[in-house]
């Protein structure tokens, strides 16, 4: 039940993009269509989940031991850069198919600010391996989520007579506003 | 002339937030007032700095193959060494901006600048270069933070204006101040604030 209680909170009440304003980039930048927009919600499901087990083990195991907590953003930093780089060699020798599918998208997640966001978040918050592995896909799907929905509304919104001056990215902007005060309505829900 | 130049194209025709549209997150997660803004913006600044005359100084022994791992370690430095200064000297102001301070370190704009300047300039034109574009990104973050600030809560660097000037008109006043409009404030307040600013500078900037 609190499993579950953390999902909902984490995809709807707390949207990642749309509440914490984190991933905004890959938000507008690969959202003009849907199909884009599933394979980058997927590559984030998959890197989040795994970045936020790593630098948990890390930061419990060896910085915190060690009492070097101040190194924790060299140190997350840089195991996310590798892991991204190490997910996409392995990928591409074991699974061609899903490489082909999230290939693209892999080292564009290194400046995700929501993969290191999280990493930080869960070690904030005093979560444990669990607890932080449900929050990190909790999250990761609210990013599917919000990008998808976005995507869905951009693909339409090609076609209206826009002004020219609020072309292209004002009217994104616009629309992801609308679209967060959609989801403030989730707001006490859990 | 030239470094006249390059300090100013940050505010303008290049500037990170309004024309390059690098660095959003912060940009719509901490300007919930002018302050804050300005916080974020010079925090990040000083990262833009420290990073920029590092990597102009060792650019010369980095091997090209593994420059962008070592620029983020020289980056990440900074933001630790901005991280335990503020959390140290302005506890406050550290609460209020939270997770986006030790985020500075994936900000597009302090690797941008340190792949596409600080690594093939001289050591000072790289220094006024990370000045000229973090102040443009503390520029447009007290833009809209001020912006979301007066409409949100009628208020401009926590200074309450209706209340201001009552007080004076007349120093003993019970007035209180209604609340703004407070959508502005929260989520979607940022993305629209954002929206129009980015338009007006589009306008301004041709």
């Amino acid at each position: 039940m609190e499993y579950i209680l953390i999902i909902i909170g984490a995809i709807f009440v707390n949207n990642i993009v749309l509440a914490q304003f984190l991933g905004i980039c890959p938000f507008l930048g690969v959202s003009g269509k849907v199909k884009t927009a599933v394979g980058m919600g997927g590559a984030v499901l998959f890197v989040m989940t795994l970045a936020t087990i790593v630098t948990w083990l890390i930061y419990t195991y060896i910085l915190s031991k060690f009492g070097i907590e101040y190194m924790r953003t060299i140190a997350f930093i840089l195991v996310i850069a590798s892991l991204v780089q190490m997910v996409e060699i392995i990928l591409k020798k074991i699974s061609p198919s899903l490489y082909q599918a999230l290939g693209v998208f892999l080292p564009l997640i290194t400046t995700n600010c929501a993969i290191l966001g999280v990493a930080i978040l869960v070690i904030d918050k005093d979560f444990n391996l669990t607890y932080s592995v449900v929050y990190a896909v909790g999250t990761a799907l609210g990013f599917l989520l919000a990008l998808v929905i976005f995507a869905g509304l951009r693909e339409h919104i090609e076609k209206l007579p826009i002004p020219k001056a609020m072309q292209g990215i004002p009217a994104a902007l616009v629309m992801a506003g609308i679209l967060a005060l959609a989801f403030m309505g989730f707001s006490g829900l859990v | 002339m030239n470094n006249l130049k390059n300090f100013t194209k940050g505010f303008f025709r290049e500037n990170p937030v309004f024309i390059l549209l690098l660095g959003l997150c912060p940009t719509l997660g901490v300007t919930t007032s002018a302050i804050n803004g300005l916080a974020m913006g010079l925090a990040t600044t000083f990262v833009l700095i420290g990073s920029n005359v590092v990597i102009a100084l060792i650019k010369g022994l980095i091997p090209d193959k593994v420059r962008i791992p070592s620029f983020i370690v020289v980056i990440a430095s900074f933001v630790t060494i901005i991280d335990l200064v503020m959390s140290a000297y302005v506890p406050a102001l550290y609460e209020s901006l939270g997770l986006f301070i030790p985020l500075i370190v994936v900000n597009c704009i302090v690797l941008g600048r340190a792949e596409a300047f600080a690594s093939k300039n001289t050591v000072f034109s790289s220094l006024i270069d990370g000045l000229g574009m973090g102040l443009g990104f503390a520029f447009a973050l007290t833009l809209l933070g001020g912006l979301r600030e007066i409409l949100g809560s009628i208020a401009i660097f926590n200074w309450k204006i209706f209340e201001g000037i009552a007080r004076l008109i007349n120093p003993a006043t019970d007035y209180t101040q209604p609340d703004g409009i407070l959508v502005f404030v929260l989520a979607p307040g940022a993305f629209f604030g954002l929206a129009y600013l980015i338009v007006l500078m589009k306008k301004i900037s041709k």
